[in-house]
């Protein structure tokens, strides 16, 4: 007997949210998932006052993404000693000045990138090495890396403000950025930012 | 109607790729994970003041290295670290790889030993791109110069190990790191600043 189409189009709506609701590949570990608000990831606000001013920052002591004043934050998880942030570190770069040029995008995205197990020390041989322009936080004790849940690197984390400034994850992956327009066109998607398309 | 659901579950099937475009690190899932492991497990037989047993080793690159070599021209730094595809061996020369400037500012050469034979190094180092140190091979007679040393473990891999020796071939500075932990950057750098 054959099932009427109905019933295929409840099966594939199954499927559908079954396989929507999967991390994405290499996710494995991270234990958040999209909606999910990332509060409690605390970090030192920067002394450097170039970099307060791009976070929207001010004062000492530490802060949460949801400080940050722009409503997409962009977090980099790398590794001075991981080959694969290395190479990409660069495209990185590039992803960073072409939201820069962009008049609107420039006051909606911000990125930041945490050392995994890296000392502040590492951090700045891995910033000099490649001039990173946007400030980078270490992680030596991995607090921040086992929070979560160890993920290879590189690793990327997106988040967005909802209507009540509460950051939300969009998405995360691991694997690098490799070509910028493509990773911005995905970030100004996903996040359903308005602005420019690279 | 039924048309539009099949198309739909079509564009799902093939949009998936994109939903997971994540590439993976360098190493995959090629890392063997070793688990916690006793921090140490060997007893040093050098110690900071003395002369710094020779060694040659067979290099990666080809050829072989002699520590005496360099004795009178550069500062040495060993590097042994335990086994090839493991979790933090993995994650440590491809820094150092980052700091060739910060060795050679401070007229040093690094030198990454391991027990693991040629062709795992071959194969090893080749992911973590083009390091600019020797990597050589104390594989046999197995982990002979990790055992002068003392930093040869019960299981038969090296220590996870840092040893500065100066020009003139005397040994200024020792760390039998905890195997499970890489040894800060920062520490190295200090050693050599105090060779000054």
């Amino acid at each position: 007997m054959r099932r009427p189409w109905w019933k295929w189009k409840a099966v594939f709506l199954s499927v559908a949210v079954l396989l929507l609701s999967v991390p994405a590949h290499g996710t494995a570990g991270f234990p958040y998932v999209p909606g999910d608000s990332l509060e409690d990831l605390s970090l030192p606000v920067p002394a450097d006052g170039a970099y307060r001013a791009y976070l929207g920052l001010s004062g000492s002591g530490n802060f949460t993404p949801a400080d940050v004043s722009a409503p997409v934050l962009l977090i980099q998880i790398f590794s001075m000693y991981c080959p694969h942030c290395q190479r990409d570190a660069g495209n990185v770069n590039v992803f960073y000045d072409l939201v820069e040029k962009d008049p609107a995008l420039r006051k909606q995205i911000r990125i930041l990138g945490i050392g995994a197990g890296n000392s502040p020390y590492e951090v700045g041989v891995f910033r000099e090495s490649y001039g990173v322009p946007f400030p980078l936080f270490g992680d030596g004790d991995y607090r921040i890396h086992k929070k979560l849940g160890e993920v290879r690197t590189p690793f990327y984390i997106a988040l967005k403000k909802d209507g009540k400034g509460v950051p939300r994850i969009v998405f995360a992956r691991v694997g690098g950025i490799e070509k910028a327009e493509d990773f911005l066109a995905f970030l100004i998607r996903e996040t359903g930012l308005e602005g420019k398309k690279p | 109607m039924k048309r539009r659901w099949i198309v739909a579950a079509v564009l799902l099937v093939l949009g998936m790729p994109v939903f997971a475009f994540g590439i993976s690190d360098v190493y995959q899932k090629n890392i063997y994970d070793v688990g916690h492991l006793k921090p140490v497990d060997s007893v040093l037989k050098v110690k900071v003041g003395d002369p710094a047993p020779d060694f040659t080793l067979p290099a990666v690159a080809g050829g072989t290295v002699t520590l005496s070599a360099y004795r009178g021209k550069k500062n040495v730094v060993l590097s042994f670290v335990p086994a090839a595809w493991t979790p933090v061996c993995s994650d440590q020369w491809p820094g150092y790889n980052l700091a060739r400037k910060i060795f050679e500012n401070r007229n040093a050469v690094l030198l990454g030993i391991s027990v693991d034979n040629i062709p795992t190094l071959f194969a090893w180092t080749g992911q973590m791109g083009d390091l600019w140190f020797p990597v050589l091979s104390d594989f046999w007679p197995h982990g002979a110069v990790a055992k002068r040393y003392g930093v040869l473990r019960s299981n038969g891999v090296a220590e996870r190990a840092i040893i500065v020796i100066d020009r003139n071939g005397i040994i200024r500075y020792i760390d039998v790191h905890d195997i499970n932990e890489r040894p800060p950057l920062e520490s190295i750098v200090k050693a050599l600043d105090g060779l000054r």
